[in-house]
């Protein structure tokens, strides 16, 4: 079993606390970055190959490296504690019971990246892990952790799945409607307030202070070879013990559902969504991908989130593709035009189909609106939502021919 | 500055140009719907996708900088598909009402169906239904479900008037564009919003259902609303008067310059208007109620001239004449002597600028008339009336009984005049006391120039036809001056713009050509540019307070 590195703390009393947290070695990461230069952070970081474990898996060292040397203005760094994705809730976890460790990477990073303002825009629905989190920040202040040239505010979001898209979360930070923005210009160019911002995701941030107090080699040797450490994987849906399980990143799925106890309800897998709703599915035979960001995507699905669905054989494929229709359709910002319709659309043949009203050629329909409208839009919401759209009907396709009329 | 080559043909445009306006200067016109080059960029619609060698997929133009080097495609295969799927989706919720709908005929739904789309439709499927006929202020009403959400409005109210009423709510296909709570789209530019609304969501309360655009004529015009003079169309229903109840003018449009007004009119402007086609118009000649052919009028205004000693008239000039009509009025005072000639009556209410392009001067050409030199002193020709010095006072557009002077003593002077002409578009209080009334054109009947408050000399031009015996003023002018020997420039307004250029030096050098559709300064007047939308004001100041502080 790999090395648990994120959820170290977890099994601790108390382990929310300052107390506990430090009880356990925390901070000591701090103290080391605070005699190193924040260029050496970055290439730190850089070397560790971690990937963002939000979404998008892109490499939070390059992503750091893109502020602007000659900028002399403030830098924000946010941290994007919207989770979301349908299937995922690690980062839950983390502010519930290692709120410190996001702390302690954000002030790292912050020196990384020469910020002396973070913003913590945690999804409305997360009570607890606000609660959690806020105390953090508080103990953190009165120990003088925060408030000697680093300051974290922490903002509630109000429940839009948008705005855990990093500029509709930036929009949403700045008092306005959560619409993601127009790219160019990138956040780290012009984010939050017109200023050069990094958006990291929480467990992203929670992976820096170990990578700088053991060094990069180690992190990059948990993993594979183009993504380096072990992330948390959130596995629900039929399986006999869900939950969060970390684990190299170059484990396999069917060794995470094995981890999960296996296969519940009738124990035949018929399907599994790998990174969240917006991962394209995987048939029962696929399920030996390697679970990291270039595995994935190999296997013609996408990581993402880490939000594992396990789904049985008694699962209707047509009914779990409305549940999400309908969520991608209830969800759409609304400001692309192909988002916005096609959404909608597909959620009514989708609905129309389950309800026993659809038509073969709705197949097709849905098959080509979905491809039609695909990477035409501002944000990676409708690229997501394909994913279920197109991969669902493609290798299910005659459990939907079954409920259509000829 | 880049130079960028699209669909193989090369260009040269200014830093910062994006793709579309690169496209346009070289004809091709890129579609779509969000963009808008008075507002920032939105992004949204998708419609604008083009092309771009290296490019991995098609990339939205209006965000695309004009870059050294670039070599840009807008008509692959793979742009037209993915156009015709744009255009899908912005039609699938779309009601298809075109029958009922006034922006048919000049609607970008509809264009762009015929040149990018013509798919078959594939929705079968209950569209979304939303508000319809929501007045959103005096001028405005809303379809919601029209509406293909382009926010062009909602940042025209936030970036142009910073009024900010409108916004988008709700998500998803469920968005519609609305009122903020206690807000009423009734600030003084609202009618741009259905300018630049692409499709028949925002329509003009007042044009609505008026009549059809395809019968609508176009003429470059010139807004007489006040002194600023911005750039309009007046579009005219000759085809159909039947439509509107006899109503010629249908609606005035603003027309870009980016010297004057650039893609924008205030509301007091563009409703302005009524007076053309109102009950009010005077349409023939009358003597003490009764008509008059247009000769008899003039032989008595040619007699009353002729007859009185030139210090017993006084002429009341307009600052809504045309410099070509100021002048043929100077050339009759001067050729009879009469010195006692002015033009600024004050209004009953004063007005004041706003904070945009309304002047408080109502007037379109009170710098020509004063150029023209006919800024005498009215308040001192109505104390030589109530002294019983004027026996002929001739009264151009006013009405002095409704005018900023005690009504005692207009009344007063009224009762020691011998006979009042009055010569105006519309009958008021001093029509119906004057012993002559002639009838002149309204602006958009004749030709003509306007100078506005910075020097800037623009023509109007006839868009419809005089009503009855209405005369434009030069015409009416020149006349009574042939009649009484005097020096007539010609029978068009152009002869007699000539004539002003040659004898008024501030107007030297200028000619309706030189003038073009553009305007031009007059002689030792700096050039101008259209005045900051308040909103960019606001914000350069804040920012300006950013930096200071």
């Amino acid at each position: 079993m790999a090395e648990t590195v994120l959820m170290r703390n977890f099994g601790r009393a108390d382990s929310h606390t300052l107390a506990s947290y430090r009880g356990a070695g925390g901070y000591a990461a701090w103290d080391k970055a605070q005699t190193t230069e924040p260029a050496a952070l970055v290439d730190e970081v850089k070397k560790s190959n971690l990937r963002g474990l939000g979404g998008a898996g892109f490499p939070t060292g390059m992503k750091w490296s893109f502020i602007p040397k000659s900028h002399t203005g403030p830098v924000y760094l946010v941290v994007n504690a919207d989770e979301g994705e349908p299937g995922t809730f690690k980062d839950r976890y983390l502010l519930e019971r290692d709120p410190h460790a996001l702390v302690e990477g954000m002030l790292i990073t912050a020196r990384a990246i020469r910020s002396a303002l973070g913003f913590v825009y945690i999804r409305g629905e997360y009570v607890q892990p606000w609660r959690r989190f806020s105390a953090a920040v508080k103990e953190a202040y009165d120990a003088g952790l925060l408030g000697r040239g680093f300051d974290i505010v922490v903002h509630r979001g109000a429940g839009a799945y948008i705005c855990g898209e990093e500029t509709g979360l930036l929009s949403s930070l700045e008092g306005k409607k959560g619409w993601p923005k127009i790219k160019p210009p990138f956040p780290a160019i012009k984010g939050a307030f017109g200023q050069p911002t990094i958006v990291n995701n929480v467990e992203t941030l929670c992976c820096v202070p170990p990578i700088i107090e053991r060094g990069a080699a180690w992190f990059a040797g948990l993993g594979t070879k183009t993504q380096g450490g072990t992330r948390m994987y959130s596995v629900s849906g039929r399986v006999k013990q869900p939950g969060v399980y970390e684990a190299s990143v170059s484990i396999t799925l069917r060794q995470l559902i094995e981890r999960a106890g296996g296969v519940s309800g009738t124990g035949r897998l018929k399907a599994v969504v790998p990174g969240g709703g917006s991962a394209a599915i995987l048939t029962a035979d696929e399920i030996d991908v390697v679970m990291d960001v270039d595995g994935c995507r190999g296997a013609g699905t996408m990581i993402g989130s880490a939000g594992v669905i396990v789904m049985d054989e008694s699962v209707s494929i047509p009914e779990a593709l409305l549940v999400l229709a309908r969520f991608y359709a209830h969800e759409s910002c609304g400001q692309c035009t192909p988002c916005r319709e096609s959404t909608g659309w597909i959620e009514k043949m989708v609905h129309r189909i389950v309800e026993g009203h659809g038509r073969k050629d709705d197949l097709d329909t849905i098959l080509d609106v979905a491809k039609r409208g695909g990477g035409t839009t501002i944000c990676a919401f409708y690229d997501g939502a394909i994913g279920p759209y197109i991969s669902y009907v493609e290798k299910f396709r005659g459990e939907f021919e079954a409920l259509c009329r000829s | 500055m880049p130079k960028v080559t699209i669909d193989g043909k090369e260009i040269e445009v200014e830093a910062g140009a994006n793709l579309i306006e690169a496209a346009r200067r070289l004809g091709i016109e890129i579609p779509h719907y969000c963009y808008h080059p008075g507002l920032s960029i939105a992004g949204q619609c998708r419609l604008c996708m083009v092309d771009i060698d290296k490019a991995p997929r098609p990339t939205i133009a209006c965000n695309t900088l004009a870059a050294d080097g670039m070599v840009v495609h807008t008509e692959t295969d793979r742009v037209k598909e993915t156009r015709r799927s744009i255009m899908e989706f912005h039609l699938i919720n779309h009601p298809l009402d075109c029958p009922v709908c006034d922006q048919a005929g000049e609607c970008w739904l509809q264009i762009y169906y015929m040149k990018h789309g013509l798919y078959d439709p594939r929705m079968t499927d209950e569209k979304v239904h939303k508000p319809k006929a929501v007045p959103l202020g005096p001028h405005v009403m809303l379809d919601a479900e029209r509406c293909i959400l382009c926010s062009r409005c909602v940042r025209f109210c936030d970036e142009i008037t910073g009024t900010g009423e409108l916004g988008i709510f709700s998500r998803g296909d469920r968005s519609e564009i609305g009122l903020f709570p206690g807000q009423d789209l009734e600030n003084n530019y609202s009618g741009n919003v259905v300018d630049i609304c692409p499709v028949g969501a925002l329509t003009d309360r007042d044009f609505r259902f008026q009549v059809r655009v395809w019968y609508l004529d176009t003429t470059k015009s010139i807004c007489p609303g006040c002194a600023r003079g911005c750039n309009i169309d007046v579009h005219v229903n000759r085809k159909r008067p039947h439509h509107a109840g006899g109503r010629r003018v249908a609606r005035l449009k603003p027309r870009f310059n980016d010297a004057v007004n650039a893609w924008w009119i205030c509301d007091v402007g563009r409703y302005g208007f009524g007076s053309v086609d109102d009950e009010s118009r005077i349409r023939f000649a009358r003597q003490r109620g009764q008509d008059l052919t247009r000769d008899d009028a003039l032989g008595l205004v040619i007699a009353a001239l002729r007859d009185h000693a030139p210090d017993e008239i006084a002429i009341l000039a307009s600052a809504d004449l045309a410099n070509e009509d100021l002048f043929a009025l100077r050339r009759l005072a001067e050729h009879r002597g009469i010195r006692q000639v002015a033009f600024r009556v004050p209004p009953a209410t004063p007005a004041a600028d706003d904070d945009f392009l309304l002047r408080a001067d109502r007037h379109p050409n009170s710098r020509g008339a004063e150029i023209i030199g006919l800024d005498g002193d009215a308040a001192a020709i109505l104390a030589r009336c109530r002294a019983g010095s004027i026996k002929v006072l001739w009264v151009i557009g006013h009405d002095i009984t409704a005018a900023g002077w005690p009504a005692r003593d207009v009344a007063d002077a009224l009762e020691h005049v011998g006979s009042i002409i009055y010569t105006g578009t519309n009958d008021n209080g001093t029509s119906a006391l004057a012993t002559l009334v002639l009838p002149l054109a309204a602006w958009v009947e004749r030709d003509g120039t306007f100078t506005n408050f910075l020097g800037r000399v623009q023509r109007f031009r006839a868009a419809v036809e005089p009503l009855g015996d209405a005369l434009a003023g030069w015409d009416l002018f020149g006349r009574v001056l042939g009649a009484l020997g005097g020096p007539v420039a010609g029978g068009r307004a152009e002869l007699w713009f000539r004539e002003l250029a040659r004898t008024v030096p501030a107007f030297d050098g200028l000619s309706y050509q030189s003038i073009g559709d553009g305007g031009a300064m007059l002689a030792g007047a700096a050039p101008t540019t259209a005045p900051e939308p308040p909103a960019r004001r606001a914000n350069a100041a804040a920012s300006v307070a950013e930096v200071s502080r």
